[in-house]
């Protein structure tokens, strides 16, 4: 199971999805074919937005940081981030807009926690680098990492409720100690 | 590609936005590719300010004169010919073949000089409503424009819902600024104050308000660059060796003001130059809805694709947003492109990659 997979079981038939980092557009056709859900995706990368476009998805080229100023409130059901929190500056005011403009937030990212990435930083002492992590310290695009217990944290700070969570490790679901042995989240949020 | 104008007359009297009526007009097009059986594969080009009908390919007796947007339209362009039957048409007050001052008052027998009634884009649009009746196309695949022209793509939109499947507006805004009317009214009293103008009576005494016409284009085409574009192309380069110390031409940009003043002031007619202005100024559809531009679209039931460029100074991209943020409130299927492209408001006009691919990808997912 991937996180897509797992987004689009979440989506309920017929929704109104916004997909905030929305790369290619594969996210957005697969829940339009699948769950007739239709929606809009925000990209910032010139050849992502062309790549939308060819794939027949709705985008607008925009930078997530300046906010969601575009949308209004409560005009969309589920807003999801996927794999992208993390390549955020700003999370806080991010995740308040996206529960401004969507009923619920959806949002999937690399568990700064799991096993792997602890023993590269405590035993090798090294930032880590794998599959959901592939870039060195230097030229990686994310800029805030975190764990489950952190993102959790957020969302208590938040005052959100976590409606649902899958932690996910080669793309198998993780229930024992997700924060340890889950490499990648998956979250349902509402406010 | 060989092309050749083409003029549909109308006989039947235009009411216009003002009130005034036009008894009867003439529309210069040219068509490009071929309507097909199921008449679904039309699209409509707009020009912006001093354009024309002639977008794309060339006149058999003039192979260098190709049309204003031949990099965007022709067989395998961004907008294919071979798939699509394109038109591009001049809207009526312009000085290039459609209806407008310089034509002849069925009135008077003598052109219409300051007479030709104010005409704004909702009656460009319905005139090229007719003209779509006239070539028996229902229902455009597109229409499509940059800046004024796609004021014209917005519009169709609102004037016809149920005649547009897309409407592609590029470097757009729904309403123009102080600052941009500003700039409207200067070119204006640039004409008006010239002494040729003769209240715009000028045809029958053999002149041209000339040096208003000059300064006009001079006033448009430094709104038409970006400052970084216009400092990358002339810098502070001189034109003679020293600095003069007088006040003949010292800088390139001077030069190259003088050079578009003069070549533009040979071929286009003030008083279309006055008429288009206040057309841009008066346009505003949010204005009936008490300023509220979601509102105004909620009429439209066409796809969009808002294009803008980010050194855009004239038409900005924060304008842009106005209207997706408009259509996003009607639900609309939009996408939004904000191309990073330094050229300034021209660089709707220009090949870029990023561009044109986006257009592409468009107009090959619009079914026939």
């Amino acid at each position: 199971m991937t996180d897509a997979e797992t987004i689009a079981r979440w989506v309920a038939p017929g929704s109104r999805v916004l997909d905030l980092g929305c790369g290619d557009g594969v996210l957005l056709k697969h829940l339009w074919q699948t769950r007739q859900a239709p929606g809009y995706g925000v990209e910032i990368d010139d050849a992502n937005v062309v790549a939308c476009i060819r794939n027949d998805v709705n985008v607008l080229q925009m930078d997530l940081e300046d906010g969601l100023a575009a949308f209004a409130d409560r005009s969309f059901d589920y807003v999801i981030l996927s794999e992208t929190l993390q390549t955020i500056h700003r999370q806080e005011p991010l995740m308040q807009e996206m529960l401004r403009v969507g009923r619920e937030a959806i949002v999937s990212f690399p568990n700064f926690g799991y096993w792997r990435a602890r023993i590269q930083i405590a035993l090798a002492g090294h930032m880590p680098v794998s599959k959901e992590l592939p870039y060195q310290w230097y030229d990686t695009p994310n800029v805030h990492h975190c764990t489950l217990v952190d993102f959790e944290a957020l969302c208590a700070k938040l005052d959100f409720k976590v409606l649902e969570r899958l932690v996910l490790t080669d793309g198998s679901a993780v229930t024992t100690l997700p924060n340890l042995l889950g490499s990648l989240a998956v979250y349902r949020v509402s406010a | 590609m060989i092309v050749a104008p083409q003029k549909a007359s109308f006989t039947e009297p235009l009411k216009l936005q003002s009130g005034a009526v036009l008894p009867e007009f003439e529309i210069a097009y040219e068509t490009y590719g071929e309507l097909n059986a199921a008449r679904s594969n039309a699209v409509l080009v707009c020009h912006a300010l001093n354009a024309s009908h002639h977008v794309a390919g060339a006149y058999a007796n003039e192979p260098e004169n190709l049309g204003w947007w031949d990099n965007m339209v022709g067989p395998g362009k961004p907008l294919d010919t071979d798939r699509f039957f394109v038109i591009g048409n001049n809207y009526i007050g312009s000085c290039f073949g459609s209806t407008g001052p310089t034509s002849t008052n069925p009135a008077t027998g003598k052109p219409w000089g300051a007479d030709f009634p104010v005409v704004t884009v909702e009656d460009w649009v319905a005139a090229q409503a007719r003209l779509a009746d006239r070539l028996g196309i229902e229902r455009f695949a597109a229409v499509m424009g940059g800046s004024l022209g796609a004021m014209q793509a917005l519009q169709w939109a609102l004037s016809f819902p149920q005649r547009v499947r897309n409407s592609i507006v590029i470097a757009a805004t729904p309403r123009l600024s102080a600052q941009n009317i500003a700039f409207n009214e200067v070119a204006r009293q640039a004409i008006m104050t010239d002494p040729d103008f003769h209240g715009g009576h000028y045809y029958d005494k053999g002149v041209v308000p000339r040096r208003g016409l000059r300064i006009a284009r001079m006033i448009g085409h430094i709104t038409y660059l970006s400052d970084d574009a216009m400092m990358e192309k002339f810098g502070r380069v001189l034109r003679r060796v020293t600095p003069g110390f007088d006040f003949d031409i010292d800088f390139e940009i001077e030069s190259y003001l003088r050079h578009q003043g003069d070549k533009f002031s040979t071929y286009f007619d003030a008083n279309t130059y006055l008429r288009i202005t206040k057309a841009l100024d008066y346009y505003d559809p949010a204005a009936q809805y008490g300023g509220d531009l979601s509102k105004a679209f909620a009429r439209a039931q066409a796809d969009f694709l808002v294009v803008s460029f980010t050194s855009d100074w004239r038409f900005s991209s924060a304008r842009s947003r106005e209207i997706v943020r408009a259509l996003l409130d009607n639900r609309r299927v939009v996408s939004y492109l904000e191309i990073d492209a330094p050229q300034g408001h021209d660089a709707f006009l220009m090949d870029d990659a990023r561009y044109f691919g986006a257009l592409r990808a468009y107009f090959g997912n619009i079914a026939l």
